[in-house]
């Protein structure tokens, strides 16, 4: 039992930023858009903190400080390159899936592109210390996800905005005809995700990491993605996606610790997160509760 | 004057023509920007096209026949996500059917029997099959279970990383990145191309290639199998209601794109290199194919074309980082090119807008 | 104060390739109920649209109570008081009612929702209108016109006096209709103005006070309804004299061709639709089904056609069972579908007119060359047939673009591809839907035509007047089981109306 206990605070390194990143993709999906591009924002959001706290680190700076600005510095750039999803997507009416998948693309180069610029290699410069854990042996990251989750939760379901914001998700027709200005909704939505990426994206390299590598993020924007269905677009829901998903990846460190899994391959724990999101997806495939108007590009006028 | 600009903005070939050089454009901008001079990307990209070097005046036709062996598995990626997207489906599984039909033919090439001809036959025949495997099993997820293809593929690619790490760690004479060398009896290597290109790497994997894109064109656009694919495609609900099999059309198509990629896997596994390797990251392969795919339109003659330019892309890599371009630039614009397809349709409601500006026109408004 | 509560002056609005208003004119007196009627695509309710903030116009101004008003957006629509009933509901299904009539304006305490002042606010309206609603129901789970009355609501929530209704009796009972003309007399004698867009000749004749007719477009003229007939509305609406009768001969009926028997048919979600079911049509006879749309024809028409499984009962065409056999096994046997979505389930878009005609016999022999290799010339030469036995007009013939057809002649393409294969049984739904009055005369003769050749047709439409003028037996369907079965001249409209709503009478077989 005390070996659950001590297995909890990698749990939670674990899930916190597929956590945040989830609940930015539910936020997104509900609202009506469609975004695969979660992976590349957390990309761009992990190199850009990378790369600016090991910069800062380098001038001097207090070390909080640093890794206050590096987390800042990664939520914004990952909104701003959200608006390219945002603006095909809304304004243009492009299939938001090609868009995603361009975007992951385009992360995928940018990021290595500006590690050659700034540190003549694929790879930003390691640096020397991360976030560190509290007494409980937590990272503040785990906070970071709690709180997300609890502010998601107010937005869609407690004030007028959330109310607004799941109709266009829902049927943008009958939210345009009270005057809810969906293209603006969704532009918030979009970017809010995109944000939020950022944001995951950095806790990722500062807490389970010394620098960013194209194998940084591997495949957690899209298990983020698939924890918003598993979690059936619902806050609680998503976070026990993310708590499942992020245990079958933890995996991979915990097993160290028994002695009678430690003869397994490591591979074999690497895999287990990827299969047990393919499995939950088959099990629960919960399309009925998909936000009816998700994915689908809003025309004025079409009724 | 209008009508020719209306058949522009719709005619597909035109559009990719457009969305290339645009982000051919946007790479040359930010190469500029970042203080380097664009001008030796493109004598990169010129050298590794022609084998001629602006800056010596020398020649060698190795990098000609460099460019086509890179565009071999470019194409067949993009043939595999393109035939799967003719019928509604976005197959970004082709890297990890890539991995799987590699895998497998470096297994069939290490342990099966050394028989000239039959031996590297066998190991394509693998690599085909354990692609379809992995492309259909996506394919019955979506029909029968109505699981995005766009989380399953994902998450098989890596699956089949970390699968293709397990079985090759256990192939004869494994090292932590490659195993025993390659029997002669399982290469693909062609002795008179190796002779005519310098020693270059192409070998009889391009004549695959050729067949799979004949075969591609032949079963979409010429049989009753491809019409159905097409009609499923457009519109699955009328597809159906009007008897075609559509559960049916939709694995056969995931599976016939997944044989597409693991083929893909089989030629560069046993054409371009003498050993079998153990994979500690993805080639990328089958992402590139998706925009291969999306810049051919997803037409058999379209994608060959793609596949060539994503090809010399690819080969004008290393010149360029001599040149102290970082390769990247070339990522960047793969991904440029894809987000600007994807604005095809700003392009029809552009259209649109000058419709019905020209219709007030008429109206007298 | 003006004469006028609403006047909108040579208004045109464009759309990519169609003109939908062109320099109207329109004038609605106060307390008035003011029909706007025209056919399909006339520009009726673009020109409401444009009223309520939803489009903006290119060129003319609008005035209410004499003043010029520049109506930006559906918000400043509202704010002037101007309220719109949707023909296609625009309420969120997993809401409730309160939290739609709310949608938009929802009343707060600080930041937070105060859903308990919004649901004291709906029940006190309710009471005042004569609306009855259960606030807290969801939208997905009440009747279809008990939606209506939301909608209603909602205007009334926004302290609305000019309240536009796009088609409200599309979708409802006569029992329903009568209640809705007796809601819209009431919101008029409380001082409310109303226009009313319709296509339904005798609702406006039994309401309106006057009537403006739109075709193509234009504003034809306004007239004082009691000083005109339905047959004059008719001819204004379409430009000349129109036949209200279909020539239908006598005819015997032959053998029993569709048996359905005892069907059960759950929908997607799993709740059983059609809960035993029992009908059969004959050769050579067309058998109707009337009934409010929700009611399990959807889901009876999925378990013929084979898009639904059966959960319980037998179908038999021709004596053979079908209830087992892929869609394609059906389409082989014999059985033609028109279906009542065309877009969605009729036509490919991006196929050419060939490749639609041949979208259910591809795969046969007719079409197949050596190697597997399809016979596309044959395809093309079959399809030019058609298209002049069917009068299909189309830009390049058979090889155009089945998308940039108009939906008269896109029907007339399902029409000719259904006919073509000679089926024994033709299940039609909705044939007429959204067609001008050209197209809808055309494919009711073809209709007629193929009864005469001895086919079993089975016709299912919310239009009663279709069936009560087509059909030799009406069928009644209420919650999922035929209700009645009377042949046609033995029941009227009325009597069909009460069974609608589930009142069972005698049945006549």
């Amino acid at each position: 039992m005390s070996m659950i206990w001590g297995m909890l605070p990698s749990v939670l390194m674990i899930v916190a930023p597929i956590l945040i990143t989830a609940i930015g993709g539910m936020i997104c999906e509900k609202a009506g858009v469609v975004n695969i591009a979660l992976e590349g924002l957390m990309a761009i959001g992990a190199c850009t903190a990378a790369a600016a706290h090991v910069l800062m680190e380098g001038s001097g700076m207090p070390h909080s400080l640093s890794l206050f600005l590096a987390l800042t510095m990664g939520l914004v750039v990952g909104g701003l390159f959200s608006l390219v999803h945002a603006l095909a997507a809304i304004n243009l009416n492009a299939d938001q899936t090609i868009s995603g998948t361009g975007i992951n693309l385009l992360a995928n180069g940018v990021t290595i592109f500006a590690s050659q610029i700034l540190f003549s290699a694929d790879r930003t410069r390691e640096f020397r210390m991360g976030m560190q854990t509290d007494a409980l042996g937590i990272y503040p990251t785990a906070y970071i996800a709690i709180a997300v989750v609890v502010l998601s939760w107010f937005l869609l379901y407690k004030i007028p905005f959330g109310v607004h914001l799941r109709a266009c998700g829902e049927h943008p027709g009958a939210a345009e005809s009270v005057g809810i200005n969906v293209k603006k909704m969704r532009y918030f939505a979009v970017v809010a995700s995109g944000v939020l990426a950022g944001l995951a994206g950095g806790c990722v390299v500062l807490t389970q990491t010394i620098q960013y590598t194209s194998n940084t993020i591997n495949g957690r924007g899209f298990i983020a993605l698939a924890a918003v269905s598993f979690g059936r677009w619902r806050p609680l829901g998503v976070t026990g996606a993310a708590l499942l998903f992020g245990t079958a990846q933890a995996f991979a460190i915990i097993a160290n610790n028994i002695p009678a899994l430690r003869v397994l391959p490591t591979e074999v724990f690497n895999i287990l997160p990827y299969v047990v999101t393919l499995a939950a997806l088959v099990l629960f495939s919960g399309k009925n509760y998909a936000p009816s108007a998700a994915g689908k590009a809003y025309e004025k006028g079409a009724s | 004057m209008k009508l020719s600009r209306q058949k522009f903005i719709q005619s597909d070939g035109a559009v990719s023509v457009m969305v290339v050089v645009l982000g051919f454009l946007v790479g040359t901008v930010l190469v500029a920007l970042v203080g380097k001079n664009p001008l030796n990307m493109y004598k990169a990209l010129f050298q590794a096209l022609s084998g001629y070097n602006i800056d010596n005046g020398r020649m060698n036709v190795r990098y000609i026949a460099e460019t086509l062996n890179y565009s071999v598995p470019f194409i067949l990626c993009g043939l595999s996500m393109g035939f799967a997207k003719r019928v509604g489906l976005f197959n970004i599984g082709g890297e990890g059917q890539y991995i799987m039909g590699m895998t497998i033919a470096q297994a069939i090439a290490l342990l099966g029997p050394r028989i000239p001809v039959m031996h590297w036959m066998f190991a394509m025949v693998g690599a085909v099959l354990i692609g379809s495997l992995w492309g259909g099993v996506v394919g019955i997820l979506k029909a029968k279970y109505e699981v995005s293809e766009v989380v399953s593929t994902i998450m098989l690619n890596y699956v089949a990383l970390y699968l293709s790490r397990i079985i090759c760690l256990q192939l004869p004479g494994a090292t932590t990145y490659k195993t025993a060398n390659f029997p002669e009896t399982a290469l693909i290597g062609n002795a008179f191309f190796q002779k005519i290109t310098n020693n270059s790497l192409l070998n009889n994997g391009i004549f695959m290639m050729v067949g799979a894109v004949l075969v591609y064109w032949f079963i979409m656009e010429k049989t009753s199998l491809g019409y159905g694919m097409r009609a499923t495609g457009f519109n699955k609900d009328a597809a159906r209601a009007s008897g075609i099999p559509v559960v049916k059309s939709i694995s056969i198509s995931m599976a016939i794109s997944g044989a597409f990629a693991g083929l893909a896997g089989g030629i560069v596994a046993l054409g371009s290199f003498k050993y079998g390797r153990v994979l500690s990251g993805m080639d990328n392969y089958g992402f590139d194919g998706i925009a291969v795919a999306l810049v051919g339109n997803c037409t058999a003659l379209g994608t060959t074309l793609a596949g060539l330019l994503f090809g010399l892309l690819k080969n004008a890599q290393a010149l360029m980082q001599g040149k102290q371009i970082p390769k990247e630039i070339t990522f960047i614009i793969q991904g440029l090119i894809v987000i600007f397809i994807a604005l095809r349709s700003a392009l029809k409601l552009y259209q649109e807008y000058l419709d019905k500006k020209q219709l007030q026109k008429e109206v007298g408004v | 104060m003006s004469e006028y509560a609403i006047e909108m002056n040579n208004i045109t609005k464009t759309f990519p390739g169609v003109v939908a208003n062109d320099k109207v004119t329109l004038q609605v007196k106060h307390q008035e109920i003011h029909a706007l009627l025209g056919e399909n695509g006339a520009g009726k309710s673009t020109l409401m649209s444009i009223l309520f903030g939803s489009y903006s116009a290119d060129s003319g101004s609008i005035l209410l109570d004499g003043k010029p008003v520049e109506i930006k957006n559906p918000n400043v629509a509202t704010s002037l008081g101007i309220g719109m009933v949707h023909q296609h509901f625009k309420l969120v299904q997993n809401y409730t009612v309160t939290e739609n009539i709310v949608l938009g304006v929802e009343p707060t305490k600080g930041r937070l929702l105060d859903m308990k002042r919004a649901r004291e606010r709906v029940e006190a309206l309710s009471s005042q209108y004569a609306l009855k609603v259960d606030p807290d129901s969801l939208i997905e789970d009440i009747t279809v016109g008990q939606q209506q009355r939301v909608e209603i609501l909602k205007t009334l929530y926004r302290n609305a006096n000019i309240i536009i209704f796009d088609e409200p009796t599309a979708v409802l009972t006569p029992q329903e209709i009568d209640e809705l003309m007796e809601i819209l007399k009431k919101l008029r004698s409380e001082g409310k103005t109303i226009v009313l867009i319709t296509h339904k000749l005798k609702e406006i004749k039994e309401v309106c006070d006057r009537c403006t007719v739109l075709r193509r477009g234009r504003c034809i003229g306004t007239v004082d309804v009691q000083d005109v007939s339905e047959q004059d509305l008719a001819e204004m609406m379409v430009g000349r004299a129109v036949k209200f009768e279909i020539d239908k001969p006598e005819q015997q009926a032959g053998r029993v061709m569709l048996s359905l028997q005892h069907l059960q048919v759950a929908d997607i979600s799993g709740a059983l639709r059609v809960k035993d079911l029992s009908l059969d049509v004959h050769e050579g006879e067309i058998v109707g089904i009337a009934g409010v749309d929700g009611n399990g024809q959807s889901e009876l028409l999925g378990a013929i056609t084979g898009l639904l499984p059966l959960s319980g009962g037998s179908i038999l065409l021709d004596g053979t069972s079908i209830g087992n056999l892929s869609i394609r096994q059906r389409i082989e046997k014999g059985l033609g579908y028109i279906p009542e979505d065309r877009k969605k389930y009729g036509v490919v878009g991006e196929f050419s007119i060939a490749e639609n005609t041949a979208l259910k016999n591809y795969y046969r022999d007719t079409y197949r060359k050596r190697f597997g290799i399809l016979d596309f010339e044959a395809m093309n030469q079959e399809a030019e047939n058609l298209i002049a036995q069917f009068d299909i007009r189309s830009a390049e013939g058979a090889k155009t673009n089945a998308g940039s057809l108009s939906g008269g002649n896109q029907q007339k393409v399902i029409v000719a591809r259904e006919i073509s294969l000679s089926p024994k049984v033709l299940v039609v739904a909705q044939p007429t839907r959204g067609l001008d009055v050209g197209a809808i005369e055309y494919i009711r003769k073809r209709i007629i035509a193929e009864r005469a050749k001895g086919r079993a047709i089975l016709l299912v439409s919310f239009e009663l007047d279709e069936i009560m003028n087509l059909c030799d037996r009406i069928a009644t369907i209420s919650k999922g089981s035929i209700v009645a079965v009377n042949k046609q001249h033995e029941v009227t409209e009325y009597e069909i109306g009460l069974m609608m709503a589930g009142s069972k009478k005698e049945a006549a077989r």
